[in-house]
């Protein structure tokens, strides 16, 4: 352990690339497995709300079916139709899961527990998942198929769409937190009062808009228009196969889990435990490392996504739109000036 | 050559590089393609003058917002290369004369002569705690108050013209009044019966 840590210390004299090379293996490694056993989650979960069991061949009780379905996607053929731009075709995948990946880079996991802890982290973030959507839309356009093309426009339009409606609520966080460091603003949560500290219950308006929100950039039902089975086939990936699609797969699952733990972490508290300062439970929790805590509010807000999929019908493309920007974005901007003044006048609680 | 020189030659070679292919690509689609890389590399180049709101800002405005817009009313337009091209050769001496005339231009205004390290020095590297949004928003909100808010208010002039210039009232469209349909009642809103004599 001893040789372990002076190698560690070494490495970050000497070789700092390697050090941070380590440290990204560290974070996507998990990730990837997250993702896995997040989409066994998933068809296991909404096969118990429909009355079925769900995925429960492979292995005990399903466990290894997520391992098979990319064992099974690695060797399937890759299909480029003929007249795709075929570097374009190849591209779209990697753009979707690229910036799903970069965005952790910021993500506080705990009190320090950063890779790159920088200033401007939520703007980062911000501008990272808004440029997610170029993956849909260049897949769209170098499939060289209507469908596909149907689906990138409806996409682009509605997460170009949401995507303001999420920065005013961001916005509303930063003036909350005062700082866009994320890991600040975890700490502006922190509090004797436990979960109650948390940003949640001030930015509630906040706090529903961002997460419905994030349903609605990672394209998941019932804001799925762009995939749209019964209409569209598929939407923007209906011309591609095997891995190509299989990184399609994965950057809608990572950005999944980025939301969800973006959530967790802006608006409930992050590695916060709820019980901070409770008489009782506040001692009796207090063992529970931070990470446990975020990981289980990650999980929590997770299942939303999931429950949502399995209870909601479809909206209606214009309906999301009026939903976007009639509703939405009036009550962000109505609630950043709430906030703002209980900022200014230091309410008592949250902002004093 | 130190590590930062290295990657600013490395972002300013991929600038230059996706600038050049921006102009010169017959699709536009990959020309706005290649510009979003050209905004990308900027926004790096941004990062190494230690000006990480601008460029992170640069990246989701222009990256994230614009050229979206730009890229979905390109894929769009159905573009006949042929007549676009019609007329190339017959314009190109004046297009060089311009051209010539602003790059002349924008050489006098931030050529060697008034920009070099002799004129401006080198500013002293900012300690790592240095919040550049921190200062960047402070001096905003009060050194440039007034400018600020005007260009605020051009913008939200621009917004309104805008969308008054394109919107028009369609009369034949069909379209539903979804707080009508919140304030719906059970009875006679829903259906309404209709007394009618049997036939026979």
């Amino acid at each position: 352990m001893d040789l372990l840590m002076s190698l560690w210390e070494w490495l970050g004299e000497n070789l700092v690339v390697i050090q941070i090379l380590i440290k990204i293996v560290i974070i996507v490694a998990p990730l990837m497995l997250c993702v896995a056993y997040f989409t066994y989650a998933e068809r296991k979960i909404i096969g118990y709300m429909q009355v079925r069991i769900g995925p429960n061949r492979v292995g005990p009780k399903g466990w290894l079916q997520p391992i098979a379905d990319a064992v099974k996607l690695m060797f399937k053929e890759i299909i480029i139709p003929s007249g795709a731009n075929k570097t374009l075709f190849l591209i779209a995948p990697v753009l979707t899961l690229g910036p799903a990946l970069a965005a952790w880079a910021v993500f506080p996991f705990g009190d320090g527990l950063v890779l790159s802890n920088i200033n401007a982290g939520l703007l980062y973030l911000i501008a990272l998942t808004s440029v997610g959507v170029y993956g849909v839309i260049i897949s769209g356009w170098a499939s060289n198929s209507k469908y596909s093309f149907l689906g990138a426009m409806r996409s682009a339009a509605q997460i170009v769409s949401y995507e303001i409606a999420m920065g005013f609520a961001l916005v509303g966080v930063l003036v909350a937190a005062g700082s866009l460091n994320l890991g600040e603003i975890v700490r502006a949560q922190e509090g004797d009062g436990g979960l109650f500290n948390w940003f949640w219950l001030p930015l509630f308006p906040l706090f529903l808009i961002y997460f419905i929100s994030g349903v609605a950039e990672t394209n998941r039902a019932p804001f799925d228009v762009a995939e749209g089975e019964s209409e569209i086939v598929a939407g923007f990936h209906v011309e591609y196969s095997g891995m190509p699609f299989a990184v399609f797969f994965l950057g809608e699952y990572a950005n999944m889990i980025l939301v969800s733990a973006l959530t967790a972490l802006l608006f409930l508290g992050g590695w916060l435990s709820p019980f901070n300062g409770w008489p009782l439970l506040g001692a009796m929790f207090d063992w529970v490392p931070g990470i446990v805590w975020l990981f289980l509010k990650t999980a929590f807000v997770g299942f939303f996504f999931l429950w949502l999929r399995a209870t909601f019908p479809r909206y209606r493309y214009d309906q999301i739109m009026r939903l976007g920007w009639k509703v939405f974005i009036p009550i962000t901007i109505v609630w950043i000036m709430v906030i703002g003044l209980a900022v200014v006048f230091e309410m008592p609680w949250w902002f004093d | 050559m130190t590590f930062e020189l290295f990657v600013f030659y490395v972002f300013a070679a991929i600038l230059v590089f996706a600038a050049t292919m921006v102009i010169t690509r017959k699709n536009p689609v990959h020309s706005a393609l290649f510009l979003v890389l050209a905004f990308f590399t900027s926004a790096g180049i941004w990062l190494l003058a230690e000006a990480e709101f601008l460029a992170i800002v640069l990246v989701l405005v222009y990256v994230g917002a614009v050229m979206v817009l730009f890229l979905f009313v390109v894929m769009m337009l159905d573009i006949d290369i042929a007549t676009m091209r019609a007329g190339f050769v017959k314009n190109l001496p004046l297009a060089i004369l311009i051209a010539v005339a602003m790059l002349v231009e924008i050489f006098l205004v931030v050529g060697s002569g008034n920009f070099g390290l002799d004129q401006f020095a080198a500013p002293s590297p900012l300690p790592s705690d240095y919040n550049n949004t921190a200062s960047l928003g402070s001096v905003l909100y009060t050194e440039y108050m007034y400018p600020f808010e005007i260009a605020a208010v051009i913008l939200l002039v621009a917004i309104i013209a805008a969308i008054g210039l394109t919107m028009r009232k369609r009369p034949e469209t069909k379209y539903q009044d979804p707080s009508k349909q919140v304030r719906v009642k059970k009875g006679d809103d829903r259906i309404s019966v209709l007394k009618m004599d049997a036939e026979d």
